[in-house]
């Protein structure tokens, strides 16, 4: 029933799927687990207890975004070899040994000490406390490191020989690590978990103050994603155009199908908007502003650009959703600048927490990172088709033996289980977001007794609790 | 370039360190699946409440010994990781999503209210069908795998069969024997009366299992008979079984004199022996009969690299995961979690 599919197609399909939901949680908990250690240490500097409250509220937030990171991620590590088993053996030699480094230096690192982060509170003093979250924000920042150094070699790879039974050898593993689009890629992605978390963290705290209620914390909380609109979101947009200037220099093709540029030109114009049309191979209705793109991409204005004439049909990139994807992304890096902005200008008026339309706009604001974020991913996973290994080895010889039935029925299981698994983790997020911090007392399975320990006192093994 | 391989058989190295990865995995993990698939039998819902506890900072870290024993494979033995994994892409797939459902219970099932008892089931039902594959998959993988050149050459459904989905089941009643003694150990009152009655129950059904799997392996391959019963080697393995056996002992008078701690020790005793005797059996192979350690092996390059880096953190993963489970010894209570 499921033989006229092509099965490779599907395996594209299930992987865009399954790692597009799973990178939603990773992007939201590395900003999280490292802001989460920042209250935390103001808490323990300055004794004030709001920020223990604030801390409190979002943890248990972070414990269910990351607890479906790492189911979501669980199924991850093993596609590589369900879907891709043929990349899986001619690059295992390369890339097997970072994913091996991501688990022994990251996983279980964040793994135990989520832990004693969630649990530990009345177990460890609050120092070793405040050392479980810090190691767990480091935990995410590590795992990032190398699963986009194992990312960025397939965009950029280098180091490696081609062996005469056609597999990769590594040559050297400094090239491989940090290769061409490595170090841009990872400053790129960290900066844009800060941003997506603070967004969201300042969308919740516009809500409180929008409602009066818990107004305390709601100050922390949206000062705090502010400061971030401020000083991080201009960062980003440096950080984007460096990225994008590497990528220019290692996959023209992508940065063409980016612009929505056909010809080969000196002083290219920027393609505002446009249709791209693969089949006539040119963009539709195109409003362009004359020589900007040659000036951002090569800082001249009569700079030369590759269109995507360049490369024949079969090597360039699906480009209407490379050319959208990136619009979506950097209209958001934009609206969070200006976020900025007016956050500035407020807070100079003493205005910044008591403007209704302000608060409005940064609640419509809250889920704008996990857009940008999987935009963003899509411009560079897109962009580099059709390889999987960029120059080395195609996607279409990546995949298992293995028929379309299977592909099409386990991807039909994981929409509809990530479906059930991420609404109910929406709907217990947004339960725990209504209730808001300092609500102690009113944690599900207390059984009236306020803050309790998980694991009872020793002293109390024989004691006359009953069941 | 740097390499080990002048001086280590790293392939030998990497291969002993895949099988423990698995080990620590099958132990750590199979205790708290193990309470998952005794969940709903439990006498009360505060019962529920502390062998959720029980297991509530733990579980995370167990299953990361799975991704160990997926990425360690995919590094180590890339060849073996490509041959394995879409021959086995059902099963494999369907204990994922078991440990989906099961993976996000833990956090759902405190947050819940009303719905509370859905994610009971889910907990149940994910911990049954995650530890029923992992058994299929051993079954599967023990009987032989379908190769040509460098891939899988079966069909989709190869790995079901009556023997696999024995020791499918075989796995459910192993990890419930692991969750009901680690619940005597870390629960009491009521609680631990009860896991105490379900251990000796399923113990039986564990001796039963083990049973069938021990005549059948060398039923099954000349060579694994030949192995076993041999004239030197008679001797040497003998211990396996009589050790085995002499644990079902202690652990059946321990469950009934009211020892806490050892059953669950002896426990972890009992999978070793058999993950032994599995291992002699199985041994050189990765995929039985078809591809070894040797052949699977990734270049020496690409071990020794992982190798320095798992000669330092392994120990530390150790220290650390051993720190967790001092920082939340004693009973569990049934009180909420943070």
């Amino acid at each position: 029933m499921f033989d006229t599919l092509d099965p490779v197609l599907l395996a594209r399909i299930q992987f865009a799927f399954t790692i597009s939901f799973h990178i939603i949680f990773p992007a939201f908990t590395i900003g999280l687990a490292s802001w989460l250690a920042v209250l935390e240490w103001r808490w323990l500097k300055t004794g004030n207890a709001i920020y223990a409250e604030i801390y409190r509220m979002w943890v248990k937030i972070f414990a269910v975004a990351f607890g479906m990171g790492v189911v979501s991620g669980i199924v991850m590590s093993f596609q590589f070899g369900t879907n891709w088993s043929v990349f899986a053996d001619k690059s295992g030699n390369v890339l097997g040994p970072l994913l091996g480094y991501e688990v022994l230096t990251a996983f279980f690192l964040e793994a135990s000490f989520l832990g004693v982060m969630l649990f530990g509170w009345n177990r460890v003093s609050p120092r070793m406390h405040f050392a479980a979250t810090v190691i767990v924000a480091c935990g995410t920042l590590i795992s990032a490191f190398w699963i986009l150094s194992a990312n960025s070699w397939m965009q950029t790879p280098q180091g490696f020989r081609l062996g005469d039974d056609g597999l990769l050898y590594p040559t050297d593993w400094l090239a491989v690590v940090f290769n061409p689009s490595f170090p841009y890629r990872f400053a790129h992605m960290i900066v844009a978990t800060y941003l997506t978390t603070a967004f969201v963290v300042g969308g919740i705290g516009a809500f409180y103050l929008w409602r009066r209620k818990h107004e305390k914390h709601a100050r922390v909380m949206l000062g705090m994603a502010m400061i971030m609109a401020v000083f991080v979101a201009p960062t980003q947009l440096l950080l984007g155009d460096l990225h994008g200037l590497n990528t220019l220099k290692h996959q023209p093709a992508k940065v063409a199908a980016m612009e929505g540029l056909w010809e080969t030109q000196r002083g290219a114009p920027l393609v505002l908007f446009g249709w791209p049309d693969q089949e006539a191979q040119t963009t539709r209705y195109a409003i362009e502003i004359p020589k900007l793109s040659s000036l951002i991409l090569t800082h001249d204005l009569e700079g030369e650009v590759k269109g995507l004439k360049e490369w024949p049909r079969d090597e360039q990139p699906p480009v209407a959703w490379v050319f959208w994807s990136f619009r979506v992304m950097v209209g958001i890096g934009m609206l969070m600048i200006l976020t900025g902005v007016m956050a500035l200008v407020l807070h100079l008026r003493k205005r910044l927490f008591s403007t209704p339309w302000f608060q409005y706009w940064c609640m419509a604001l809250t889920p704008s990172g996990f857009i940008a974020v999987l935009a963003g991913w899509f411009v560079t996973e897109i962009g580099r088709q059709p390889y999987i290994i960029y120059g080395v080895m195609r996607t279409a010889e990546a995949a298992s033996p293995v028929g379309s039935q299977p592909i099409a029925l386990s991807l039909a299981a994981f929409v509809v289980t990530y479906g059930v698994v991420f609404g109910a983790g929406v709907y217990y997020i947004a339960r725990l977001i209504a209730k808001g911090p300092a609500a102690e007392e009113t944690v599900y399975g207390d059984h009236g007794v306020p803050k309790p320990p998980l694991v009872a006192p020793r002293l109390t093994k024989k004691g006359g609790r009953h069941v | 370039m740097f390499s080990l391989e002048p001086f280590l058989d790293l392939p030998l190295i990497w291969y002993s360190l895949i099988i423990i990865a698995v080990l620590l995995y099958v132990i750590l993990d199979g205790f708290d699946l193990g309470v998952g698939i005794l969940f709903p039998f439990a006498p009360s819902d505060t019962c529920r409440d502390r062998m959720m506890n029980s297991i509530a900072p733990f579980w995370d870290g167990n299953e990361t010994w799975l991704v160990l024993g997926g990425g360690g494979l995919f590094a180590a033995f890339p060849l073996a990781y490509a041959i394995l994994m879409p021959a086995l892409y059902i099963p494999v797939t369907l204990m994922l999503l078991g440990l989906i459902f099961r993976g996000v219970a833990f956090e759902f099932r405190f947050k819940a209210e009303s719905s509370r008892r859905i994610w009971d089931y889910a907990f149940h039902f994910g911990s049954l069908l995650a530890t029923l594959m992992q058994g299929m998959i051993l079954g599967a993988v023990v009987q032989g795998i379908d190769v040509e050149g460098r891939s899988f050459a079966g069909g989709s459904f190869d790995w079901i069969n009556a023997y696999s989905v024995m020791t499918g089941i075989a796995l459910i009643f192993g990890y419930a024997l692991l969750g009901s003694t680690w619940l005597v150990m870390k629960t009491e009152d009521a609680t631990q009366d009860w896991a105490r009655k379900s251990a000796s129950y399923v113990l039986g059904y564990v001796g039963l299992f083990l049973g069938i799997v021990s005549v059948s392996m060398p039923l099954m391959k000349a060579s694994i008979r030949e192995l076993w019963f041999s004239l030197p080697n008679v001797f040497f393995l003998l211990p396996i079984p009589l050790l085995t056996a002499a644990l079902f002992v202690l652990i059946w008078r321990d469950l009934h004199t009211g020892r806490e701690y050892r059953p669950f020790f002896m426990s972890i005793g009992v999978f070793l022996m058999g993950y032994l005797g599995l291992g002699i059996s199985l041994w050189p192979w990765l995929v039985p009969h078809q591809v070894t350690y040797h052949q699977a092996a990734a270049a020496p390059e690409s071990q020794s690299l992982l190798l320095v880096g798992t000669a330092i953190m392994l120990p530390v993963v150790l220290a650390y995961t051993a720190y967790c489970y001092y920082v939340f010894r004693g009973k569990a209570s049934h009180e909420s979690a943070y």
